[in-house]
């Protein structure tokens, strides 16, 4: 009779095999991260399967993926079944309470430090040596200097450097044309625009293009040290933003998926000691200040200042970059 | 009529499976487009897709794509010329490298070509001292989009070439004309609408290329944008109106200028006496 109906056959299969993972792999966890934050979450993700298994007996996977931070937003937006996200930049949090109300609209009161487990700030990596004596933000706008930042459209990272740029010119020059004016001339120097933080960073590294690469304090220090060792040097601006990293549960997948209790572990976690330490290994800035403490050599302090203080809030900061918006202007006007 | 002198019938159920499926694959897709697009009135709409930045990209996409599919139709046609009319060790192998583009993930090429025409490339650190950058420019989407419309162009030609004896070169040259007359007045009447039909699809993909392109054009507004990257540009702002808008306008572009080849095709066909 099996014989007559292969199918047959071919479902029990399926059926048992279904039954099976079921029963053997436990929970998984899908955190869908942004795009530099890979290596950290390599160390993070068996950390906490261990300390989860240790506490509570159940075994729990974490799977990741990886992007640039907005397309990741949207693609969890879109239906991509995150039980966490892990971004750098909180609109692309706010977007998913927006659509659909996949996370609840006080994510941020979820979690300690505005539920943003680490800081980082946009730091420069120039070529050993430093050839064409790059020291602070008014080198990058210097005529002859050609400067690698990925696109503040799409990527968190470039981003941020637009807003550190406009923060420390505001600063300086104390009016908003004087800030426009700044930023205008240090895009002018920008030859290619990639995708995300890893793609400007093969620009930069791998092509030998442009002088200095601007990008977050953990993804210059990764390739100082490790990537090309010897060949880069990181450079402290006198000043620059803080990026606050925010973390948020997916409501709507985790309470489908019934993983809320291991999903809100799992953000948990990286505000454990045992997390801050892993975090602070992987050069990102802890919240917890006796990790910080014992860290100290490895984050220089400088002034930071934060999206809210300098800008009001992300909403104003998104304006910049909104279609037609202060970027798109000063990227017309700086035009070659 | 027709239908009498058909061996195998089934006129109706093979028009009826074209057009659903056609429908299925091609329509309804479109329609989704001009659908979300339609959530604009006419005036953001018109505000979307003819700002600067955009109207650069669809002369940089547009202006690109038809250099590359003329240079591929230039040079596919000596390549089909050459498989087809002579025979040279490792011939198969080189037939076989043709198809490559296709095979080749398209971001894999990108990288591939970003690699060897940056200026520490093998290709670059040459062109450099001449003054000629590749990578992270204009010229690096040409290269781009020659690289990924090469098959097209040969192999659409090739059949072609192999059914045109070389006894038409002959007698050509039998009754006195010069090899410029021969190659003018016999052969390109007839490989016309072949190369035509090449130039065509050579096109058509390279308008439509993004993965190999992004990574070697250095996507400066006003300067290297393709017009995809603006589209995904605004659907990773979250904008999908804005990037359906303007995927009309391109779609719109790319729909006439395809109707123009054809039309151009079939009036060379029709010339030449091959019209089907």
């Amino acid at each position: 009779m099996l014989k007559k109906r292969p199918w047959s056959r071919a479902l029990a299969v399926l059926l048992a095999l279904g039954v099976s993972t079921g029963a053997q792999a436990g929970t998984t966890l899908l955190n869908v991260s942004y795009d530099v934050s890979r290596e950290l979450y390599k160390d993070i993700d068996p950390a906490f399967s261990a300390r989860w298994k240790a506490e509570s007996g159940e075994d729990v996977t974490v799977k990741q993926s990886h992007g640039g931070s907005s397309k990741q937003a949207l693609s969890v937006a879109e239906g991509l079944e995150a039980d966490v996200v892990t971004m750098n930049q909180a609109p692309d949090i706010d977007l998913l309470v927006e659509r659909g109300g996949l996370v609840a609209a006080d994510w941020r009161q979820r979690f300690p430090h505005g539920a943003s487990p680490y800081t980082t700030i946009s730091v420069f990596l120039v070529r050993k040596g430093n050839p064409k004596g790059i020291k602070d933000w008014d080198d990058l706008a210097r005529e002859g200097v050609q400067v690698i930042v990925p696109n503040p459209k799409v990527s968190g990272n470039g981003r941020y450097t637009y807003l550190a740029a406009w923060g420390h010119a505001l600063a300086k020059t104390g009016s908003a044309d004087g800030a426009r004016d700044f930023v205008r001339k240090l895009f002018a120097n920008v030859p290619v625009l990639d995708g995300g933080g890893r793609g400007a960073t093969t620009t930069f590294t791998q092509r030998d293009t442009g002088d200095v690469l601007v990008t977050f304090e953990n993804e210059a220090i990764l390739i100082a040290r490790e990537l090309g060792a010897g060949k880069f040097d990181v450079v402290y601006p006198s000043n620059s933003i803080e990026a606050s990293a925010p973390v948020a549960v997916v409501d709507k997948v985790a309470s489908r998926r019934s993983t809320q209790r291991q999903a809100k572990a799992y953000l948990d976690f990286l505000f454990s000691p045992e997390g801050q330490e892993i975090i602070a290994r992987h050069n990102f800035r802890p919240r917890d200040e006796q990790v910080l403490a014992h860290n100290a050599s490895r984050f220089p302090a400088i002034r930071t200042f934060t999206v809210e203080q300098t800008f009001g809030g992300w909403d104003k900061a998104q304006a910049h970059f909104a279609d037609g918006g202060a970027y798109d202007q000063i990227i017309s006007a700086a035009k070659r | 009529m027709a239908r009498s002198t058909r061996v195998l019938p089934g006129f109706g159920p093979t028009l009826g499976l074209t057009l659903t499926w056609l429908s299925l694959i091609v329509l309804l897709p479109l329609a989704s487009v001009f659908l979300k697009a339609s959530n604009l009135s006419l005036s953001e709409f018109w505000n979307v897709v003819s700002a600067p930045r955009v109207v650069a990209s669809y002369k940089l996409s547009f202006g690109m794509s038809l250099s590359a599919a003329a240079i591929n139709a230039v040079f596919g046609l000596m390549l089909a010329w050459c498989l087809v009319r002579y025979r040279f060790p490792g011939k198969r192998l080189v037939d076989a490298l043709i198809d490559l583009p296709f095979a080749l993930p398209t971001a894999v090429a990108g990288i591939a070509l970003t690699a060897l025409y940056a200026k520490n490339g093998w290709i670059g650190q040459w062109l450099e001292p001449l003054g000629i950058q590749v990578a992270f420019k204009p010229l690096g989407v040409l290269v781009a989009l020659v690289f990924i419309g090469l098959p097209f162009v040969v192999r659409t030609v090739q059949p072609v070439l192999e059914d045109l004896d070389v006894e038409h070169e002959e007698a050509a040259a039998s009754l006195g004309a010069g090899r410029g007359q021969t190659f003018r007045y016999v052969l390109l009447p007839v490989l016309l609408p072949a190369l035509l039909t090449g130039f065509t699809l050579a096109f058509a993909r390279a308008v439509g290329e993004y993965g190999s392109v992004i990574f070697i054009a250095g996507n400066i507004p006003m300067i290297s944008e393709i017009t995809p990257l603006m589209i995904i540009t605004k659907l990773e702002q979250y904008d999908y109106v804005g990037a359906t808008a303007v995927a009309e306008v391109m779609l719109l572009i790319s729909f006439a200028l395809l109707l123009l080849i054809n039309g151009l095709q079939a009036w060379t066909a029709r010339r030449t006496g091959r019209d089907r």
